[in-house]
């Protein structure tokens, strides 16, 4: 096993990454930490991507030879598509997110969730 | 040269993106007529997508763009999916048609013509959640599935709403951030990203024996990802705050569309990417088995205790929820039939419920409290009956479609001997739980008070498109009751093509 | 506008003496405004969630540990790092690249890849994008009348000196060589590394740095809301319009009228330019959106 999770470092690096967004965004309590977790978590899955597009020694998958590439001389371009649409995708996630923290800190002037979800409680019952 | 019908999922779903996209430019009356055009548009074009499919008994797959399967994307719809998209468009049309008073009075002015657009591009991506074939297009487009809904539900002025969303937003991340990990392993070891590809290769995998650990892991994840976006039990939490808070025509798509769109997609992937052999030889459906057991008593449980009437009939939607899983968890055809009527039947009855729960917060000044809702139904006679038939429905009696689902989930227990027992006292329990909280609710809402010693049947100034949704959701719910054979032979030939 | 936005991320207190958001303070602040607060202070209250709290963030470590553990096993077992021989190097890859010049006439084989084979996805992509713009605009647009706006801009001049002259003179060289920039990379975008999202942000960052320069009036002048909406939306019905005749043509087999050029050239490779330029224009758009409506609260 230690053998594996040493030949494919990048990916053991990603996926170590992956956990900690994946914890921050489920636990810390502050939104904008919450948000650098969401950041962590896709970024890490971007590494694992790419990581999974790469061949030793070969090139980017940009043509050279004109009509004719050869299959030998360039990496797989099917990872990089694939992390070029994650990365609009976390973008627009991104900015919704933090617009919705410039909304809630002016309702209610914390960044803290549990206090937010806490005052609202507070709110519904005084209803 | 395909025939005409065949081409229409396909119309479909860019006729639902285009529209969407053009009501940023219009007023909202004009973004509403074309919001709702669109819808009617996509129920005649599914209907008849639905009758040719129906007509050649076999399934079509539509090239998006020049190249064959395992190089492009591509669509394919038999049976199940055109009928499935057919009540989608259906229900999507009654539910916004019955919420259209409360969201020109819940969302700001200037941004009313949003909310037809996030509905519109909501619409557009369930439908391609559907008909896709490719696993990398069902990821964007569960991501614009997350943006729009969380979009309708914090369109509607206050606070509260943004607490919601954002509890939401962060499940949803959550989901999604494991569903693409898992489409990148599973990218890894097969190669591939279209799922009849992807198929072939874990079989062969399987076969050999290799990558045995991270396939499981991989349905695993998928499983997770997709239970947190449908809500099912321990990831829950963030349902009864989106689905109770948001305008009740958001509520309702929420609660009868979204959740099914990631639901439909779980059993695709069951059935499309790992084959149903490996499914059934992994531990996961007994997983899904007994969380669905769990979601069924757990979810009617809160509801007993919740003293909000739309929050009530979300947690309701957690223990309905459960059903399909339980269904899905029976591990049989006809489970997996009664799961996706179950699907069909839940999405006509929820909207109905939601809408005339808004229905009543209107005789009550928009309090949604039990408290300030009592003897609402005697101000608005018709919104009241509607709502004791999607009750009963919902508990289980017979003539309504909720009993015809409990049927068919009891039937096809009783072909799987292991898990006879359990499901049949879930049922049990489950129905005698819904019983517990639907009927206290409805007492409350018929009870005579001071200020309603008289009767009346409709208000003044009648809300006319609320009232002919209802009429058609009502007829729905009967057509299932009455006719849930029909629809169960015609769910399990879709089944047919659909692996 | 900048000074609240960086208070808020670190908690200093702000020049508005009402607004310090300190924990003691916010409470104080809410309790003018709202009874509710009170209950906040009860004890009972406040240590039976934070219990609940602890056995929340304990069960949630647990979880994350157990992902972590399993995702680690998992990448043990997968194919080894940079191996040619790995399953991702299958047929797939192999046509993108042998034939990608030839079926697509683009030399990028990704752009070739994500705006011909799989231009669905792509799609969807800048649907995302526009999509987010609107709940951002949702979220963030306030219609400001013409006295709102002129207070807001008496408030900022007392931060932001308008017309510095380092910076106008840098921004006036800088700018047209960003913008001429980002139009190359996207006009390029088949031929060369690059294409619409990349050229589109900077593009984006561009126009960004205009605005900061010379204001908002004189932004406002070439780039409105309303300007901003026909742009993104007439991109965006381009894109769905000529993407729905391809994708019909090609699943008709219909032989499809866009001519494809001789691979190389600006001028070819169908449909790739200019859905390269539609991409470009909307990421370019909805970069300067955000910025704006996180600044301003406008476009």
């Amino acid at each position: 096993m230690v053998q594996g999770l040493f030949t494919n470092y990048y990916e053991t690096t990603a996926m170590i990454v992956f956990g900690i967004g994946f914890a921050t965004l489920l636990l810390n309590k502050n939104i904008i930490k919450k948000i650098i977790g969401f950041n962590f978590m896709d970024t890490a899955i971007y590494l694992f991507l790419a990581s999974k597009g790469y061949i030793t020694g070969r090139l980017a998958p940009i043509s050279f030879e004109g009509m004719n590439p050869t299959f030998e001389n360039y990496i797989n371009p099917i990872p990089a598509g694939l992390v070029l649409t994650g990365i609009v995708v976390s973008v627009s996630f991104s900015a919704f997110f933090l617009a919705l923290a410039i909304r809630l800190y002016k309702a209610y002037n914390t960044l803290d969730l549990n206090e937010i979800i806490r005052l609202k409680n507070m709110e519904a019952e005084e209803e | 040269m395909l025939s005409l019908e065949q081409n229409f999922p396909f119309v479909c779903i860019i006729l639902s993106m285009a529209t969407g996209i053009l009501c940023a430019a219009l007023k909202p009356k004009k973004a509403m007529v074309v919001c709702i055009a669109n819808l009617v548009i996509n129920f005649i074009l599914s209907l008849l997508a639905l009758r040719y499919c129906i007509k050649v008994g076999d399934f079509t797959v539509y090239w998006m763009g020049h190249f064959p399967a395992p190089f492009g994307n591509e669509i394919r719809f038999g049976i199940l999916e055109t009928l499935l998209a057919t009540g989608f468009s259906l229900v999507m049309l009654l539910s916004i048609l019955g919420g259209l008073k409360h969201v020109f009075h819940d969302v700001d002015e200037s941004k009313q013509n949003y909310y037809f657009l996030m509905q519109n591009l909501l619409f557009a991506s369930i439908l391609a959640l559907i008909y896709t074939n490719d696993l990398f297009t069902a990821y964007v487009f569960v991501e614009i599935n997350t943006l729009t809904s969380c979009s309708i539900v914090m369109l509607k002025k206050g606070r509260e709403t943004l607490v919601a969303t954002t509890r939401y937003l962060i499940m949803s991340l959550l989901g999604s951030g494991l569903f693409l990990i898992g489409i990148s392993i599973l990218y890894d070891i097969t190669g591939h990203l279209l799922m009849p590809q992807i198929k072939e290769s874990v079989e062969a995998l399987a076969a050999t024996g290799a990558y045995k650990f991270p396939l499981e892991m991989i349905i695993c994840l998928f499983s997770i990802g997709m239970g947190v976006k449908s809500a099912l039990y321990p990831f829950h939490s963030w349902l009864p705050d989106a689905h109770g808070s948001a305008t009740s025509s958001a509520s309702a798509v929420l609660s009868g569309l979204v959740l099914k769109g990631y639901i439909i997609l779980l059993i695709k992937m069951f059935y499309r990417v790992f084959g149903l052999e490996i499914i059934y030889s992994s531990r996961v459906l007994d997983i899904l088995f007994v969380l669905g057991i769990l979601a069924m008593t757990i979810g009617s449980i809160k509801a007993i205790s919740e003293r909000d009437l739309k929050r009530m009939i979300a947690y309701s939607s957690v223990a309905q929820i459960g059903y399909i899983y339980l269904g899905i968890g029976i591990g049989n055809e006809l489970g997996m039939a009664a799961a996706l009527l179950q699907v069909l039947v839940h999405a006509f009855t929820k909207p109905m419920l939601f809408n005339t729960a808004g229905a009543f917060m209107d005789v009550a000044d928009g309090k949604k409290k039990f408290k300030y809702l009592a003897g609402a139904a005697r101000k608005n006679m018709f919104a009241g009956i509607v709502f004791a038939i999607g009750a009963l429905s919902m508990i289980g009696i017979p003539l309504f479609a909720g009993f015809s689902v409990k049927y068919y989930l009891g039937l096809s227990a009783l072909e799987n001997a292991p898990r006879v027992v359990l499901s049949i006292i879930a049922l049990i329990i489950s129905t005698v739980l819904n019983a517990i909280y639907y009927i206290p609710a409805l007492m409350v809402l018929f009870r005579k008070t001071e200020d309603t010693e008289k009767v009346v049947f409709i208000p003044k100034n009648p809300d006319i498109p609320y009232i002919i949704s209802s009429i058609v959701f009502v007829i729905a719910n009967f057509v299932f009751g009455k006719f849930a054979s029909y629809f169960i032979d015609l769910i399990i030939k879709g089944l047919g093509m659909f692996a | 506008m900048f000074e609240g936005l960086i208070n808020f991320v670190d908690g200093v207190s702000s020049a508005d003496n009402t607004h310090k958001p300190s924990k003691k303070k916010v409470k104080k602040y809410h309790h003018h405004e709202k009874t509710i607060t009170e209950r906040l202070e009860d004890d009972v209250l406040n240590q039976k969630s934070d219990s609940f709290d602890k056995f929340y963030s304990v069960v949630a470590i647990i979880m994350a540990i157990i992902i972590i553990g399993s995702l680690l096993f998992t990448v043990s077992f997968l194919p080894s790092f940079g191996d040619p021989t790995n399953p991702a190097n299958n047929i797939v890859s192999e046509k993108y690249i042998v034939e990608g010049v030839k079926d697509t006439h683009a030399i990028n084989l990704v752009a070739g890849m994500i705006l011909d084979y799989r231009a669905f996805d792509t799609l969807g992509e800048s649907t995302v994008l526009f999509i987010a713009a609107s709940a951002v605009i949702i979220l963030l647009f306030a219609n400001k009348t013409k006295k709102e706006h002129e207070a807001e801009e008496k408030e900022e001049q007392k931060y932001e000196n308008k017309n510095d002259p380092i910076l106008r003179h840098g921004a006036l060289l800088i700018v047209p060589a960003i913008l001429v920039y980002g139009i190359y990379v996207v006009l390029n975008g088949h031929i060369s590394p690059g294409g619409g999202f990349s050229g589109g942000a900077i593009m984006g960052a561009a126009i960004i740095l205009y605005n900061l320069a010379f204001g908002d009036k004189s932004t406002s002048e070439f780039f409105s809301f309303k300007i901003y909406k026909r742009i993104i939306i007439s991109a965006l019905m381009f894109y769905a319009i000529s993407k729905s005749y391809s994708f019909y043509t090609g699943a008709n087999q219909i032989h499809s009228i866009i001519p494809k050029g001789v691979p190389g050239n600006i001028l070819s490779s169908g449909l790739i330019l200019p859905l390269n330029i539609c991409v470009g224009i909307v990421v370019c758009c909805t970069m300067f959106g955000f910025y704006s409506l996180f600044d301003r609260e406008e476009i």
